[in-house]
């Protein structure tokens, strides 16, 4: 067995732990730039910086070094099996990325008027339309740069959408399982966050809905299937619930990738939808971003939209248009971040209608199937729901009868060869185990890591220690988290 | 073109295991009246070589500054991307990870963001910074939020002279957080005066500011303080090796774009937020923050740390609601500025700006042309008035290969904001003053 992040051994003479600074010698450079052309110019001596920044003194091999070796202390889901719950760590198609570098895209400035980019703005607007046929929404904005900036883009609409009414509203409920995102955005929108509470099959609490929510509520956020891979059997009750007393309902799309072709949050109720395209399409999430976070909604809310907004002329001329004087206004310093839109449109378009379809397939037959291995060991938190694209294991049992936790068990699961899954989220579940497997790892991956998983469970009794000092092939092992957070060292 | 492995085997023995006999049974629980009868309305899978081919076409109906002579900025420039940026940052064990949630596995992305934060630090002259927001405009929206935090204080000033791209994205994000900008007047398009009462959170100045003049920001921090206000500073990191930084300014919080160090202009985004701030702010700082810290064996490594600022801890209280962020481009910039390095950024700062007086001089040659305020210093990006529209002057501008700028509303729309980065040659400049005379004859 060979552990993972575990490099090919090198020299290192910063023993492979320096950073870049420790690396850095006075003279030494990696930059060259062209000979001056124009007379030099002097900066006015009161705004002139009196002593240069500590950046690194490094040759280009250095850097090179360097960063390549750190790489090399990184998992990605190029490297093997991320079954990052909530997160859909499928795997990130090569074309994508090519496409997204064309000189026409990369090298485009902001500021060109539309004449010289219907190229970029084609592309937005066919995109605009496949997502908004596949969410059922009527128009889309694509500004948001990430999930929850999409969450705030909607909630600042459903805000507008009230004060239009005559009368703001102070509440938006959210189901207890929610990301955190969710309530951290209703704040942020000016609402106070209403909570819901599950029922005992893991979804929505329909009663205590119906008893929480009045005219002071402006919405609801739900995710569908929810935070625990189970999908919302009494959506139409629950979006009739809140309308009824004139709210809203907002569909947060971070598991929009079980029910692709099978059915839409718009014919569900929903009246704004956003998508997370780093989970859904595909679009790479580079260690922590960029992503991209549309948001679509329903006729009598596209008023409301984000400006700038992309439109076809008559003539078939596309254009920004900036005149919408009910818009909520600017979500983002230009029009979001278009190279992963591109990446976006080239997943959505490859897979096509069939495509997409299958996608939802795969990804809720993996999820079952890779449940099925391993729910003796660990049960399901509600085990008389079918999982969809995701499911939460409980190793409440394991710790009640070898003190090992859900984390010990993921420690252990890198020292076998894997990313662990998400732990402890949701935090409605005792040490949850989170599992996403996506739809991209073959029945092999998945008999494998069950295998992993089992063998772990086995050793939580066998031999607890191997669980309690994993993991011991990483380049580190467990790291002292409430030391970083007492002595804070957060720059060299 | 599809990506699951399955093959009709696979799926039939894995159903089989679960004791299904078809795919559809598995969205049995979909309630029949929300099931899409239909096929989605959207067009069947192509192959790799044809997506390849459609995004061909579309990119090839762009003009881009692959062909036109980049002149323009407002926001984002046309810097020099090193070679050996990409093929570091684009390596697939950054660009394909997550969030690093599980940090034995995630040692790579978190030492480079902790050696980012440093930089950005270093650049600044202030005590922390984070993994990166999205953009310089939602930055100053977070630093803005960050500020407002000082009970009682909820008012925000800002600069008639910041980008109002970014005053039109504080106004989005204060019609939730419940404040509306207040700008007040520059003079001779710098400077001003704000009133900073005791209910006053923040005052925003732009410097280099979003007609490309320097500011007395010094002057207009010291205003803030006196009123008890917190002083934010909008910088562009490629002036710092020429600029004083934030931090000698006695700016609290500074905030940018940074998709100049080592990032393309990719259409504006994705683009890459920068924050750094004082230390006493740290605890309300947005985002990730990666911390130092020891393994078991006392080994030295990184984690996220102060997690209970977030969301994901702190939910409905945490400071941001921030959680994907642009990690891949803080990563490009950190070793961007590794190739820089302080000597590279210090002359490359001054190549901007003899190249900006050196265009600003010959584009003035012009007949009919001015600076639209007279001698203002500015740095790399400088405002003229024409005799002409802007936007007519820049598109026949574009008709002889060049990006000439950016049209300002200032003027009655006769304004152009011209920038010069250190790629622009004297050949080039001298380009733009013959076609500009031209267009303007």
């Amino acid at each position: 067995m060979s552990g993972i992040g575990a490099p090919v051994r090198t020299q290192d003479p910063a023993g492979g732990r320096g950073t870049i600074k420790e690396l850095s010698r006075p003279g030494r450079r990696a930059y060259s730039l062209p000979a001056l052309d124009v007379p030099e110019a002097h900066m006015p001596a009161e705004h002139a910086r009196a002593s240069p920044p500590g950046l690194p003194e490094v040759a280009e091999r250095d850097l090179v070094t360097h960063y390549t070796r750190l790489s090399q202390r990184n998992y990605g889901v190029d490297t093997g099996f991320y079954p990052l719950g909530s997160c859909s760590m499928k795997y990130n198609p090569k074309i994508a990325e090519r496409v997204a570098q064309l000189s026409g895209f990369l090298l485009a400035h902001p500021h060109q008027p539309d004449h010289t980019v219907q190229g970029c703005l084609e592309l937005l607007w066919r995109l605009e339309r496949a997502l908004c046929e596949i969410t059922g929404m009527v128009r889309a904005t694509l500004q948001p740069p990430a999930g929850a900036c999409g969450e705030l883009t909607g909630l600042l609409i459903m805000r507008a959408h009230h004060a239009k009414q005559g009368r703001q509203r102070r509440k938006v409920a959210i189901p207890d399982s929610s990301h955190g995102t969710n309530p951290a955005s209703v704040r942020l929108a000016g609402f106070e966050a209403l909570h819901i509470p599950s029922d005992g099959r893991g979804l929505v609490d329909v009663s205590a809905l119906e008893r929480l929510v009045d005219e002071d509520v402006a919405g609801l956020m739900l995710t569908n299937p929810n935070t625990l891979g189970l999908f919302e059997e009494e959506i139409e009750r629950v979006t009739e619930v809140v309308h009824g007393v004139g709210g809203l309902v907002y569909y947060d799309g971070a598991n929009l990738n079980a029910i692709l072709g099978r059915c839409r949050p718009g014919d569900m109720g929903f009246d704004i939808v956003h998508i997370n395209t780093h989970k859904t399409f595909a679009t790479p999430h580079g260690g922590g971003g960029p992503g991209a976070g549309p948001v679509g909604v329903t006729e009598p809310l596209v008023p409301f939209l984000p400006v700038p907004r992309v439109e076809r002329a008559e003539d078939g001329q596309f254009r920004l248009d900036h005149a919408a004087p009910d818009s909520i206004g600017r979500m983002h310093g230009f029009l979001g971040n278009f190279g992963v839109l591109v990446r976006a449109y080239a997943y959505v378009f490859l897979h096509g209608r069939d495509g997409l379809t299958e996608v939802a397939e795969r990804a809720v037959l993996n999820a079952n199937y890779l449940a099925h291995l391993v729910r003796q060991a660990f049960p399901l938190q509600y085990p008389n729901g079918r999982p969809m694209h995701e499911f939460v294991a409980s190793g409440r049992p394991l710790k009640e009868r070898t003190g090992i936790r859900a984390m010990d068990v993921a420690k252990r699961m890198i020292d076998l060869g894997y990313h662990p899954s998400t732990v402890y989220f949701p935090l409605v579940v005792e040490e949850a185990l989170m599992v996403e497997p996506t739809e991209t790892e073959t029945k092999e991956t998945l008999d494998a890591f069950a295998e992993a998983l089992l063998q772990a469970h086995r050793e939580a009794h066998e031999d607890p220690e191997l669980l309690h000092e994993a993991p011991v092939t990483t380049p580190v092992r467990r790291l002292d988290e409430a030391r970083a957070a007492r002595h804070l060292t957060l720059r060299w | 073109m599809r990506f699951a492995p399955h093959t009709d085997d696979d799926v039939a023995r894995m159903l089989e295991a679960i004791g299904l006999t078809s795919l559809d049974q598995l969205f049995d629980q979909i309630p029949e009246g929300v099931r899409l009868a239909r096929p989605l309305d959207i067009p069947d899978g192509v192959s790799e070589m044809e997506i390849q081919a459609d995004l061909d076409a579309l990119a090839a109906r762009n003009r881009s500054t692959e062909d036109l002579v980049c002149f323009a900025g407002g926001g984002a420039y046309d810097h020099y991307v090193p070679a050996v940026v990409w093929p570091l940052a684009g390596r697939s064990e950054f660009y394909t990870s997550y969030t690093p949630y599980q940090p034995e596995l995630s040692q790579g992305v978190l030492q480079v963001l902790f050696e980012f934060q440093s930089m950005i630090c270093e650049l600044t002259g202030l005590e922390v910074s984070n993994a990166s927001l999205y953009d310089g405009a939602t930055a100053l929206a977070e630093a803005v939020n960050l500020a407002r935090s000082t009970p009682g204080r909820g008012r925000v000033l800002v600069s008639a002279a910041v980008d109002p791209r970014y005053v039109e994205t504080l106004r989005t994000y204060g019609r939730g957080a419940g404040y509306e900008p207040e700008l007040f007047e520059v003079v001779d398009g710098r400077g001003g005066a704000p009133d900073v009462a005791e209910d006053v959170a923040c005052v925003i100045v732009q410097h280099p500011n979003a007609y490309g003049l320097l500011e007395p920001a010094r002057d207009l921090f010291g205003v803030a303080h006196a009123g008890g206000a917190r002083a934010i500073h909008v910088f562009d990191p490629l002036s710092l090796g020429v600029l004083a930084p934030p931090g000698d300014l006695r700016a609290d919080i500074a905030v940018a774009e940074g998709h100049v160090l080592g990032n393309h202009m990719h259409y504006g985004g994705p683009f890459l937020g920068l924050i750094a701030t004082r230390l006493d702010d740290v605890r309300r700082m947005p985002g990730r923050i990666v911390g130092e810290t020891l393994d078991m064996d006392g080994r030295t490594g990184y984690v996220l740390t102060l997690q209970a600022r977030e969301q994901h801890i702190r939910r409905e209280k945490a400071t941001s609601n921030i959680c994907t962020n642009q990690t891949l481009l803080a990563i490009a910039a950190t070793i961007y500025l590794a190739w820089l390095g302080p000597e590279g950024l210090e002359e490359l700062g001054r190549r901007c700006a003899a190249k900006a007086a050196y265009a600003a001089e010959r584009l003035t040659e012009v007949p009919g042309v001015e600076p639209l305020f007279g001698d203002a210093p500015f740095f790399k990006e400088f405002p003229l008035l024409l005799p002409k529209p802007a936007a007519a002057a820049r598109d026949a501008l574009i008709e002889r290969g060049f990006l000439a700028g950016v049209p300002l509303p200032d003027a009655d729309g006769h304004a152009l904001l011209v920038a010069v980065t250190e790629r622009r040659t004297r050949e080039e400049i001298d380009g733009l003053a013959m076609g500009l005379k031209e267009v303007l004859a």
